[in-house]
């Protein structure tokens, strides 16, 4: 399968390795749309499990986002990921599920990583007018906005 | 005057019958407290046999077996701050609880306890009580109105409509009741009083008469008159009160106990119509089948014989309570309720007494039965969904009311009939 | 009665619009109501009694715990765990003790795996009977839930026997379990297992031959096995509409491939036939603690891990079936003792998209009758 899709997409896929018995794909920004699609259709790996992202602000392109895809009639799991800086935006997969609307929301509101093709591109756990993204890892524990706290819940002190 | 005052009980007709004002007035206000002492002990009762249903106690702290709960219940909703919503119409707010209650209890001008335990007879005592309350309805819309929000207004005119709704249904089986009572004289009568006599007359509780008709008619009324009385499981407009509040949302401390009060009172009405038109209203088991003084006097030592055995369980209840000093309080409040209850059922015992409350007694049980039923239903169903009640409402029990008004005016006039068509 | 909608389309005066429209009132389920599972926000379009739009607010129970990971030890994390889906807290644990062991390579003793099982299949139950408890309160009925609370209590009595506490346990360890079963362990959930049995069959009678229940929840809140696909729907909800699923099946965790049991399937994919499923499923866990009392084999309760955690650089993601759904933990380790980036996968999360789609052209009545079968727990749709 790899192979195929190392012939489809050449350069782009950069890695596909196995860690502990679980298969993953890096891949290039610009072809995880397709990947992902290709995965779905051809391959068979029609659920999707998870979104997210991990924050390595140390590396040249510090965001590196996945997406674990599930195959039913294989029983097995497959996770793409890419890496890419911040002003970049990631397609979104809400055209292959419907699903991966609300977890994308969470990668924007927890990460600040842009979705280009999201129908409804805002703030899901955390309040709309928040500023700033809680997972990062410039992002202190307890940090809080506390021009939000300050106006909305009338703590003077902001925390 | 004392001669006059004193006549009365000589009658045998109902003061109101009888034109004597002050018993009017007494039995006004024997009426007035038994209906809130029902109440009270309907509360009690409903959470005691809803608890039970449930694997747990219920109130068990206030009082002996929770007896006091309802006091407790009522004094402090009697504390409570009276608050009205801002820009509410403060005359209709403080206007609709009492109409509530006023046509709930209205309505047992009428119903009778007894041959003469009645406040007055009416020849059309039932239709007044139907029509009584059907206005009760208005109170609950006028409640609804003067909370002035959309969502309070809307639970009440969803609550209205239902209960119009199911008031079709209770008519036309009550019909088909009335129009037993002319079997055996030819002449119907709308009167309370009336139709427990023609139950005796006919030697039959018209439950059981054109077996089954009688059953399915009491059957379509008491599923009618829970819908009637916003009761589970047709409770939808009050309980659903996460999504649209119900019409007492605005209503707090007394107010709010005024539509509880009505709401129970209502349920006491519409259960004493099913039992006068169907059970047989005052009448002892067997009043002709088991006739002569012998029998009398053996029914009549009933009521004050079960009484004594509720005091007994008391006592017997007392007995067995720990004997320590934390619990001593309970213990004594319940033995003395005990003795009370043995005491009472003493006197119901004496012999000028017990004709008297005889009537009151199977009245009452009758009543009870289904107000057990109703406490059952809540325990039991989940709730209908509104359209779901409404269908029901309209499409099953109305089609099967007037088919059983139908099916008991062809019976009643089947010997006309047959010779309508075999001549 | 046959399900029919109860208002007929009347015809329209101009396109979308018949001289009845009225303006779409817009209803708000606020974060604190009545038949709440947690803090959650609804906001109601509805034309009468029809739901026009539905928007899910949620977040009012974010604790940001998936942060707080980056700041603990892989161990201290432990406890935190529980908070996700409290009313199922073991098989919380039990998904992030596996995550981590994946990573550290570290293989749990036998004995360790079954009890485990037993534990997270009590705990399978527990859950269902608290869901089985609100769920029909919500739709009205008032007495289940107490029978279905009775019964929860001994299972809550034996976590406490084993651990100390009834509903955020910390059962498990890095590596296995941190006890092992106490004396008189295999003879109270046995005696459990012999008394629920019935119970369950119990709560059947009570509820599935209920006309009323049936008129509640036959044709409330479908939606198909395609759908749910699409909506990345896992758990009950997904086998109630016909797919077959259980990651235990798939992916055998933990010594699951032991065990012999079914997997519960719905056909219409409506409320009954998730309450349907998830009924059986509570039998299905009964067969398998009986499954694993009796093999339960003789040995360590855990295996031997350093004091300190330090699994090597690397990420796993390892998935269990929760009570409510696939609960998934995805663990990032950069070779320190604390975890570099902990992501759950949230069942109830990703559940809750769909009821846009369910209750969606409804009416306003079975919106809470979906929200209580979709099972969602706020502690794990927030975090």
């Amino acid at each position: 399968m790899v192979e195929e899709l190392k012939q489809v997409h050449g350069e782009a896929i950069l890695k596909a390795e196995s860690y502990l018995g679980q298969n993953y794909l890096v891949v290039d920004r610009s072809v995880c749309h397709q990947v992902i699609e290709r995965l779905r259709n051809q391959f068979g790996y029609t659920s999707l499990t998870d979104i997210s992202a991990v924050h390595y602000p140390k590396d040249e392109l510090p965001f590196e986002m996945f997406w674990i895809l599930y195959s039913m009639a294989k029983e097995d799991r497959v996770r793409i990921k890419t890496r890419f800086a911040e002003a970049d935006e990631v397609p979104s997969i809400t055209d292959l599920w419907v699903g991966a609307n609300w977890l994308e929301r969470e990668v924007y509101d927890m990460f600040g990583l842009r979705f280009a093709g999201h129908p409804d591109l805002r703030r899901i756990l955390m309040p709309d007018e928040w500023t700033g993204h809680p997972l990062r890892k410039d992002y202190g524990a307890e940090q809080q906005d506390q021009a939000w706290v300050q106006k909305n819940l009338g703590i003077e002190s902001g925390q | 005057m004392i001669q006059s005052f004193l006549s009365y009980l000589h009658s045998n007709v109902t003061p109101g019958e009888a034109g004597s004002l002050p018993w009017v007035v007494i039995y006004v206000l024997l009426v007035f407290l038994g209906i809130s002492v029902g109440v009270i002990f309907m509360n009690w009762f409903e959470r005691k046999v809803m608890a039970h249903m449930q694997v747990r106690l219920g109130p068990m702290r206030v009082g002996p077996m929770g007896l006091l709960q309802p006091v407790a219940d009522a004094i402090k909703l009697l504390l409570k701050e009276d608050l009205a919503p801002t820009g509410a119409d403060k005359l209709v707010f403080w206007f609709a609880p009492i109409w509530v209650v006023m046509t709930a209890f209205c309505s047992f001008i009428v119903v009778p306890f007894g041959r003469t335990h009645a406040i007055t007879d009416m020849n059309i005592g039932v239709l007044f009580m139907l029509g009584v309350s059907s206005l009760g309805v208005l109170g609950v819309i006028m409640a609804g109105w003067a909370s002035n929000s959309a969502y309070p207004l809307l639970g009440s005119l969803r609550s209205g409509a239902q209960m119009v709704s199911y008031e079709i249904a209770m008519g036309m089986s009550v019909i088909s009741a009335i129009m037993m009572t002319s079997m055996a004289t030819g002449t119907g009568t709308l009167s309370m009083i009336g139709i427990v006599q023609a139950q005796l007359q006919q030697h039959r509780w018209f439950v059981f008469s054109f077996f089954p008709l009688g059953l399915i008619a009491m059957g379509v009324f008491s599923i009618a008159m829970v819908a009637e009385t916003n009761r589970a499981p047709f409770d939808l407009p009050e309980a659903e009160s996460e999504l649209v509040a119900g019409f007492m949302t605005e209503y707090s401390g007394f107010r709010w106990s005024l539509f509880f009060l009505a709401e129970y009172t209502a349920m006491f009405g519409v259960s004493s119509i099913a039992t006068t038109l169907w059970l047989g209203g005052w009448l002892r088991p067997f009043p002709n089948l088991l006739a002569g003084p012998n029998w009398e006097l053996a029914f009549s030592l009933v009521p004050g014989l079960s009484v004594i055995v509720l005091g007994a369980l008391c006592l017997f209840r007392y007995t067995r309570m720990p004997r320590i000093r934390e619990m001593r309080p309970e213990a004594v409040g319940l033995a003395v309720f005990g003795a009370m209850l043995g005491l009472l059922g003493l006197v119901q015992l004496l012999p000028g007494v017990r004709e008297r409350v005889q009537d009151i007694f199977w009245f009452t049980l009758k009543v009870f039965f289904f107000m057990y039923l109703y406490v059952w239903y809540r325990t039991t169903f989940p709730r209908y969904r509104f359209d779901q009640l409404m269908k029901i409402g309209w499409k099953v029990l109305l089609p099967i009311s007037i088919g059983v008004v139908i099916a008991t005016a062809l019976i009643a006039v089947r010997q006309e009939l047959f010779a309508l068509v075999w001549r | 009665m046959k399900d029919e909608p109860f208002y007929e389309p009347l015809e329209e005066v101009e396109p979308g619009h018949t001289f009845l429209d009225s303006t779409e009132l817009t209803l708000n389920m606020g974060p604190q109501h009545p038949s709440t599972h947690g803090v959650l926000r609804v906001v109601l379009k509805l034309d009468g009694e029809k739901v026009n739009g539905l928007e899910c607010i949620i977040g009012y129970l974010h604790r940001g715990i998936e942060k707080i990971a980056e700041n603990r030890t892989w161990v201290q994390f432990g406890p935190f765990v529980d908070r996700f889906d409290y009313t199922a807290a073991v098989s919380n644990s039990l998904g992030y003790c596996l995550a981590v062991e994946k990573l550290l390579q570290v293989e749990v003793p036998k004995r360790g795996q079954y009890l485990r099982v037993i534990l997270t299949e009590l705990c399978r139950l527990a859950s269902h009977q608290l869901w089985l408890g609100t769920h029909v309160l919500d739709i009205g009925a008032v007495t289940p839930l107490f029978y279905a609370f009775r019964d929860r209590e001994t299972i809550l009595n034996i976590f406490e026997g084993y651990c100390g506490a009834r509903l955020t346990n910390h059962a498990f360890r890095i590596g296995g379990c941190r006890w092992d079963a106490y004396e008189g362990f295999s003879q109270e959930v046995t005696k459990v297992c012999n008394d629920l049995m019935p119970k369950i069959d119990e709560y059947a009678d009570l509820i599935t031959g209920n006309r009323i229940w049936k008129q509640r929840t036959k044709g409330v809140g479908r939606i198909s096995g395609e759908d749910c696909i699409a909506y990345a729907i896992t758990g009950p909800v997904l086998r109630g509409s016909g797919v077959r699923w259980d990651v235990r099946k798939a992916q055998p965790y933990c010594s699951y491939g032991d065990f012999e049991f079914d997997i519960p399937i719905g056909a219409a994919g409506d409320t009954f036939d998730r309450y349907l499923v998830r009924l059986e499923e509570m039998r299905q866990s009964i067969r398998i603690i009986r499954q694993a009392l009796e093999g339960l084999p003789e040995g360590p309760v855990i295996a031997r891990v350093p004091k300190v955690i330090k699994p090597p650089a690397g990420e796993a993601y390892c998935a269990i079936e929760a009570p409510k759904g696939e609960l998934g933990y995805f663990v990032v380790s950069d070779g320190t003792a604390q975890p570099y980036r902990v992501r759950v996968r949230p069942p109830s999360f990703i559940n809750l998209q769909a009821l846009e789609k369910m209750a969606k052209g409804g009416l306003v009545a079975d919106v809470v009758a979906i929200i209580g079968t979709l099972d969602i727990v706020l502690g794990e749709v927030d975090r």
